[in-house]
């Protein structure tokens, strides 16, 4: 096995070893599931609701908070255990285990959020009637697509800041306030509207049907996949960030 | 084989290593002794590379520790027994180190039982008393079969059939041919175990000696007198000369 496969498959030991990542994976479904049925079930034909993309995606945008948390505690608890040592004490190339453990936590996102998402929205359309869309259009495929890839690269940005703060309970912190306030509504507010917007919890919002370019409320200034393409960006940033920080210190 | 060359690692708050150079040859231990806050851990935490240094080097078998292809199954190296993930079990965290170096699933078995670990290996890292925890930490130090072994402390928390079980251990293994350092503060722990000696005060090397010969040298004095006269004067030599 080349060094980056067993760097990678010693990360992905430490993923599934620990007892907090099945609880928080198991709870982000059950949110999202079930608030996938509970929106789903409050639509009404002609509604702001009538998108059974939107119900889908508000219910993953509530459990997403879940999928953070794990993200951010799968680097944290190595800072805050002293495991960091013994990590790179079996991976000095700190390149090699950076890129494994962000690697482990992405793949470990995608797949639980695929079958997750999939599902919600299978709820949600057994829900709405009259209402539902076709599955095999383009517009359902894109929006499912550019919301699966958000909410990984959400996570992978969340797990690459916490290499920088190396503190879980900073991480949270920070970002969840945000992505709580995002959520309540914080971009739409006018006055910070343009700048919010392309907040890294925002970008995702166009893709995931919870707003569309042009509305005079809730618009963007940017199209669905230009949307994913500045959440690739921020992540991509984050990234770097996190390299310069492993890379500099000492552990 | 461990060389380390006028290693030196300065802080914002001060130096913790100071030109330190000595070399750890094979087939003997060697123990690493001084005081609390000499600057032992952050000697060995040099020479694996987890921290830099301002200036010196260490090297292991010739090469820097972080260019070792495998470095697990080169070194072995016992820390902090404590640094482990609350709710990963035992066999799961030699698992993740064995996957790490390509280190084959037989092998956590094997360091299981030369630990006396074998029952524990279900356990949660939070139900381990600290002496299963340095059994733990010794049985990763063994997984990769390694030629040089680092033991920081390896006796603390240990009872004291685990103190006599480490140290034949560690005799056991150098007699194997492997090089052994092993730190401690406690001078009566080191006479029964180390066959040389590395002192260090303050960061400084203070003696590079056969345990024979640093006895014969404070012959009259108890081992833990001659240690204290030794590192009082460092520490004393120090704090004039730096002010």
């Amino acid at each position: 096995m080349s060094a980056f496969g067993a760097a990678a498959a010693a990360e992905w030991v430490k993923v599934r070893s620990v007892r907090s990542t099945a609880v928080t994976l198991t709870v982000f479904a059950v949110v999202a599931l079930g608030m996938g049925w509970l929106i789903g079930s409050t639509m009404e034909p002609g509604a702001d609701l009538d998108d059974p993309l939107t119900a889908a995606f508000m219910g993953l945008l509530v459990a997403q908070l879940l999928l953070v948390t794990f993200a951010v505690a799968c680097v944290g608890s190595e800072y805050a255990t002293g495991t960091i040592k013994a990590s790179l004490a079996a991976v000095p190339s700190r390149g090699r285990l950076y890129a494994a453990k962000m690697s482990a936590v992405g793949a470990t996102v995608a797949l639980v959020v695929l079958p997750v998402e999939l599902a919600v929205f299978a709820i949600v359309q057994g829900l709405a009637g009259d209402a539902a869309v076709s599955w095999t259009e383009w517009a359902t495929i894109e929006s499912l697509l550019g919301g699966w890839i958000s909410l990984m690269l959400l996570c992978v940005f969340a797990a690459a800041i916490t290499v920088v703060t190396r503190s879980t309970v900073w991480t949270l912190a920070i970002l969840l306030p945000v992505l709580f306030l995002s959520g309540q509504g914080l971009g739409n507010v006018d006055a910070i509207r343009p700048v919010v917007q392309y907040f890294p919890d925002q970008v995702g919002h166009v893709i995931m049907h919870m707003t569309i370019p042009g509305d005079p409320r809730f618009g963007r200034d940017y199209g669905a996949w230009t949307g994913v393409a500045i959440l690739v960006l921020w992540t991509a940033a984050a990234l770097a960030g996190g390299w310069l920080a492993m890379r500099r210190r000492d552990a | 084989m461990i060389e380390v060359r006028n290693l030196t690692k300065r802080y914002r708050g001060g130096t913790a290593v100071d030109d330190l150079s000595f070399t750890v040859e094979p087939g003997r231990v060697t123990g690493f002794l001084g005081p609390n806050g000499a600057g032992k851990s952050t000697t060995i935490r040099l020479i694996l590379g987890l921290d830099r240094p301002t200036s010196g080097d260490a090297t292991v078998n010739g090469r820097p520790y972080a260019s070792l292809p495998r470095p697990l199954t080169a070194v072995g190296a016992l820390l902090e027994a404590g640094d482990l993930h609350p709710s990963r079990s035992v066999r799961e965290h030699l698992r993740w180190l064995a996957r790490s170096n390509g280190i084959g699933e037989r092998r956590i078995g094997e360091v299981l039982e030369a630990t006396g670990m074998t029952e524990a290996g279900r356990k949660r890292a939070r139900a381990l008393s600290l002496g299963m925890k340095q059994r733990l930490g010794v049985a990763a130090a063994l997984l990769g079969d390694p030629g040089v072994l680092i033991l920081d402390e390896p006796v603390n928390g240990l009872d004291p059939e685990g103190v006599v079980w480490i140290r034949n251990l560690m005799k056991r293994l150098a007699a194997e041919g492997r090089t052994v350092l092993v730190s401690s503060h406690l001078m009566a722990e080191m006479a029964l175990t180390a066959e040389h000696l590395v002192v260090i005060g303050r960061g400084r090397l203070l003696a590079d000696v056969p345990m024979e010969a640093f006895l014969a040298s404070h012959r009259g004095a108890s081992l833990e007198e001659a240690f204290m006269r030794l590192t009082s004067e460092s520490v004393e030599f120090r704090a004039g000369g730096s002010r």
